[in-house]
């Protein structure tokens, strides 16, 4: 064994490239609760304050502190730089200064040079010109592709937040690799990988030694930028500090050469903890030292920012980067995947104070420790900030070495990416069945020239008839736009890194996403159990609906509307499944918003629920807001009832409940929220976002933002700091449901 | 059998112990003064539900309830006793934890065979002492506090667990003597599955105006979770003082 492995268990991690297999022979599980965490020594205090300080100028700034407008960032393209180089037990910033935010143009020059401009800053023309007439962007190879039909279904957002103009991200690299292997023995694996491939050069395997041989050049890259920080990663790391920082190089290097929009971290508690537990028995470290380590790694994480236009802002309201990282599960042997480091991790927010990023998702299972879903609760119940997934729903498809990527995406670590392909919105695509293809607010005829609804009043089985017939083309149109997309971002902006950190041959999941899933499932139970009357204009477009008597309502536990809804998703799945998917990536989708439901529910009319034109959508799959009218169980039981299999992209649902209605007492209050928890994933429901506070508090911090500079909320499949939100965003947040009965 | 019920509530946490499907029955024969849920007072509306359809609702969601179990309460519970026995016997066959929140003030008129009946298809009973004394209780609900009080003590004998829950009111009920006394009643009643004291909020204040009734408490001020804990220590300090 490797001197570096002294003490680790043998297995087959030994030799081959297997980071499963080293945690499943070398972890400690953990059964007690925090009781041994450690506060902020000294200097993580002083690093976080300097911190603060340079959010708070971000923040007065007005949202950007400093660009990089003339160095195009790659894994080398800066020197060391450092917050304050004494005091950081973890190093490396991904630009030359912290919070100034990398100049990448090969998603998009259009984008980034927008970026720029609507943040008071201009590229270097030299770059602009080498990114338009010399090398093509991602961004130009689609818009080269696109059909007609495909920009207008882009232009009357029913199909929106593409990423053919940024970076698509949710690839997960298997960021622990370079932790335990050292680069070295990576790059001997992927020259091997190189060395095995094809010998008949077809395009694939043309395309498949061309990005090996990028990832390669990747990894040399990688070992670069740990030298210039004075730090050798190309061999095993020794120690847990080690560990943190190759972990995190690894990481930094992804964030450098990529503008994803999500750049998820993975599942790396539980295998970092393996070291921590090796140091303090060996007297290496001590239990402040270890969480120190830990603090400083989550500080940069927290540092991670790209280079954004204020659109991007409105589908991803906050300024997200989905630093995703997930703590706990069980293993398939049954024993919990829960360590002393998923505390750890948890107690960063302690540490140094509630923050969106990263994106701590809790993998719950009814099975795991009682003290670790106490702490996990107490953690939700202080700073609003995790979230929490389905593990006993996941395990069964992916194992128990999966990670989330962005908000609510599953995948197998290093062995699984996936194709990002943002959203339909379904409540359009149901308005264009009702005007025959035409779009309610434009007026253009964007879908085909089908029979739009005739009478005053709708009927359910006609409209049911022309909405299938509607879905059916939008999954076409949708599909083969993000088959471009992806043939593009494979072609010019390759995420080499990310994927020199997974095995040769990996799963695509092809990941659709719908919006809207709530208003569709509302308006045709209107249709179907009240009367809706149409309203149409000197057009003939029906542009409103009057809804006459009362109509089962999605979020109350009702069959007979729950049901609707899963027809509608089970069917529009259905039509995706239906065509060819680019790299044979199989398609799932997800019901998802991001923040976006504000923007879709602005660019989507009236709808047959009663919802009128202009007003924000549900997120996720979230009732309409203060629709749920039966209590949290209901509301709750309602989205639990969608198919995990039919979604498998993920089922995101932000879940709010003031603290006088969760117990009388804080370990009440935890237990309740353990009990619900518990509920929730025994029915079947698969994300929840847990939100506790009083309304009174987010109207505060609308009115007084210098007093909540750290207020930490979950929206959908992430968490914001509350005052980066536009306004209009903190009023739709404010409007939602509150579970307050008491 | 038809149940008159004011509404549900799916996910209670603080009418008994742990998550709690919650079903408000409609109609009181109380006035308290301080109710906050005056819209359950109405014998002649809500909704229509039988035993069965209430049941059918809570355990297609049973994992949620498994720190928990099924409360009702209302409005007045027992003044529905046929269509309670009937739901807390669907319970009890499936395992249900009951808890029935009651004011006790129909104890002298319920037909005694009825009440058996049901005590023993209840895992707990949570019973509201409004006022020890009997005057200001009258002045307080509109009506005597003696068949409540009867109502404790035969609980009691029946061997059901019982929780005790005093609401505290300043001015009217946080008064040293008032509580004492309260205190010297329950050590009748031990040992007591928990004594809760509750402050006084005024959260309900909008449900008066929405139905045209002047709030009779209007200006009283409401009491916080410090005063409750106060109060709950002077009331164990009383009960263990007279156990010594």
């Amino acid at each position: 064994m490797r001197e570096e492995w002294f003490s680790f268990s043998e297995g087959a991690w030994e030799d081959e490239i297997n980071v499963r297999d080293f945690i499943q022979n070398n972890y400690t599980p953990y059964y007690d609760g925090g009781d041994f965490l450690k506060g902020p020594t000294q200097s993580t205090i002083d690093l976080w304050n300097q911190v603060k300080e340079l959010k708070k100028k971000e923040i007065e700034a007005g949202g950007v502190l400093d660009m990089d407008t003339k160095v195009v960032s790659t894994i080398t393209s800066h020197d060391a730089a450092y917050i304050d180089k004494d005091k950081e037990q973890i190093v490396g910033l991904q630009t030359d200064k912290p919070l100034k935010r990398a100049l990448q143009p090969y998603g998009g020059i259009r984008m980034a040079q927008k970026a720029c401009k609507d943040n008071g800053y201009e590229i270097d023309p030299e770059v602009v010109a080498t990114y338009t007439d010399h090398r093509k962007t991602h961004n130009a190879g689609v818009f080269d592709v696109y059909t007609p039909e495909m920009r207008k279904c882009r232009t009357n957002h029913i199909i929106t937040g593409l990423p053919d103009a940024y970076g698509r991200g949710r690839i997960i690299g298997d960021y622990r690799r370079v932790a335990l292997y050292g680069v070295d023995r990576l790059i001997e694996d992927k020259q091997n990988a190189k060395e095995g491939s094809k010998i008949t050069m077809y395009a694939d395997v043309i395309r498949d030694r061309e990005e090996i041989a990028e990832q390669i050049r990747a990894l040399t890259m990688l070992k670069e930028l740990a030298l210039k920080y004075g730090c050798d990663i190309s061999k095993p790391a020794k120690t847990l500090k080690e560990a943190t920082q190759a972990l995190y190089f690894a990481y930094l290097a992804a964030v450098k050469e990529q503008n994803g929009a999500a750049m998820s971290l993975g599942r790396t508690s539980t295998f970092l903890d393996i070291y921590a537990e090796r140091d303090l028995k060996n007297g290496v470290i001590t239990e402040e030292e270890a969480q120190e380590i830990v603090d400083h790694f989550i500080m940069k994480l927290r540092l991670v920012c790209f280079a954004r236009t204020p659109e991007y802002n409105a589908l991803f309201a906050g300024d997200p980067t989905w630093v995703t990282e997930s703590v706990g599960g069980m293993g398939t042997d049954g024993r919990p995947l829960v360590t002393k480091m998923s505390f750890r991790y948890l107690n960063t927010l302690n540490n140094l104070g509630a923050a969106p990023e990263p994106n701590l998702t809790v993998l719950w299972s009814s099975q795991l420790p009682e003290a670790f879903k106490k702490y996990c609760a107490f953690i939700s119940i202080k700073h609003h900030a995790i979230q929490y997934e389905n593990d006993d729903l996941m395990r069964p498809l992916h194992g128990d070495d999966y990670a989330i990527a962005c908000c609510v995406s599953s995948m197998r670590i290093g062995k699984e990416m996936q194709f990002f392909g943002a959203r339909a919105n379904l409540a359009k695509c149901l308005l264009y069945a009702i005007n025959g293809g035409v779009d309610e607010m434009s007026g253009d005829q964007v879908g085909p020239v089908y029979r739009a609804v005739s009478g005053d009043y709708l009927d359910y089985d006609d409209v049911m008839d022309k909405y299938k017939a509607m879905m059916k083309w939008l999954a076409q149109v949708y599909v083969n736009a993000l088959n471009i997309i992806h043939y593009m971002h494979d072609k010019y902006s390759y995420e080499r890194l990310q994927m020199a950190l997974h095995d040769k041959h990996v799963r695509r999941w092809f990941a659709t996403g719908i919006a809207g899933l709530s208003v569709v499932a509302d308006s045709l139970s209107a249709i179907k159990y009240a009367k809706v009357k149409v309203v149409r204009d000197e057009r003939g477009i029906v542009k409103d609906y009057i809804v006459e008597g009362d109509f089962p309502k999605y979020g109350n536990d009702d069959d007979r509307v729950d049901d609707i809804a899963k027809e509608v998703l089970h069917t529009f799945l259905k039509y995706l499944r239906q065509n060819h998917t680019y790299r044979e990536g199989i398609i799932t989708t997800s019901i998802l918003t991001i923040t976006s439901n504000v923007s879709y529910g602005k660019n989507t009319g009236s709808t047959p629920d009663g919802r009128k034109q202009g007003e924000a959508f549900a997120p996720g799959a979230n009732p309409m807001h203060g629709r749920d009218e039966n209590g949290a169980v209901a509301s709750l039981a309602s989205v639990a009832k969608l198919p995990f299999m039919d979604s498998q992209d993920g089922i995101s649902n932000t879940f709010t409940i003031v603290p006088s209605a969760l117990g009388k007492t804080d370990e009440e209050r935890k237990e309740n929220l353990v009990a619900l928890l518990d509920g929730y994933t025994t029915k079947g429901g698969f994300h929840l976002n847990v939100n506790v506070f009083d309304k009174e508090l987010l109207l505060d911090a609308q009115k007084h933002p210098e007093l909540y500079p750290q207020l930490t909320i979950r929206v959908s499949g992430y968490a914001v700091n509350f005052i980066k939100l536009t306004k209009e965003q903190q009023d739709e947040v404010i409007s939602r449901t509150f579970h307050s009965r008491i | 059998m038809i149940g008159h019920i004011h509404s549900i509530e799916s996910f209670g946490t603080v009418d008994g112990p742990g998550v709690r499907f919650v079903v408000f029955f409609q109609g009181c024969p109380m006035r308290c003064l301080y109710c906050h849920n005056p819209d359950t007072w109405n014998f002649n509306s809500g909704h229509e539900y039988t035993a069965d359809e209430i049941i059918t609702k809570m355990t297609r969601n049973l994992p949620f309830y498994k720190t928990g179990g099924i409360t009702a309460t209302g409005g007045e519970p027992l003044c529905q006793i046929d269509f309670l026995i009937e739901l807390f016997s669907l319970a009890k066959e499936r395992g249900i934890h009951t808890c029935l929140d009651t004011s006790g003030c129909t104890f002298s008129d319920v037909n005694k065979e009825k009440l058996d009946t049901l005590l023993k298809l209840c895992d707990l009973i949570m019973l509201d002492i409004k006022h020890i004394d009997n005057d200001k209780h009258i002045k307080l609900t509109g009506r005597s506090n003696k068949s409540i009080l009867d109502f404790a003590r035969y609980v009691k004998t029946q061997g059901v667990e019982l929780r005790i829950r005093h609401v505290l009111i300043p001015k009217i009920n946080d008064d040293l003597e008032s509580l004492t006394s309260l205190a010297d009643f329950l050590k009748e009643l031990l040992p007591l599955e928990k004594i809760e004291v509750l402050p006084y909020h005024d959260l309900g204040v909008f449900k008066y105006e929405s139905l045209g009734v002047e709030y009779p408490l209007k200006g009283t001020p409401v009491a916080n979770e410090s005063d409750a804990k106060k109060a709950l220590e002077i009331i164990l300090k009383q009960i263990n003082k007279q156990q010594e």
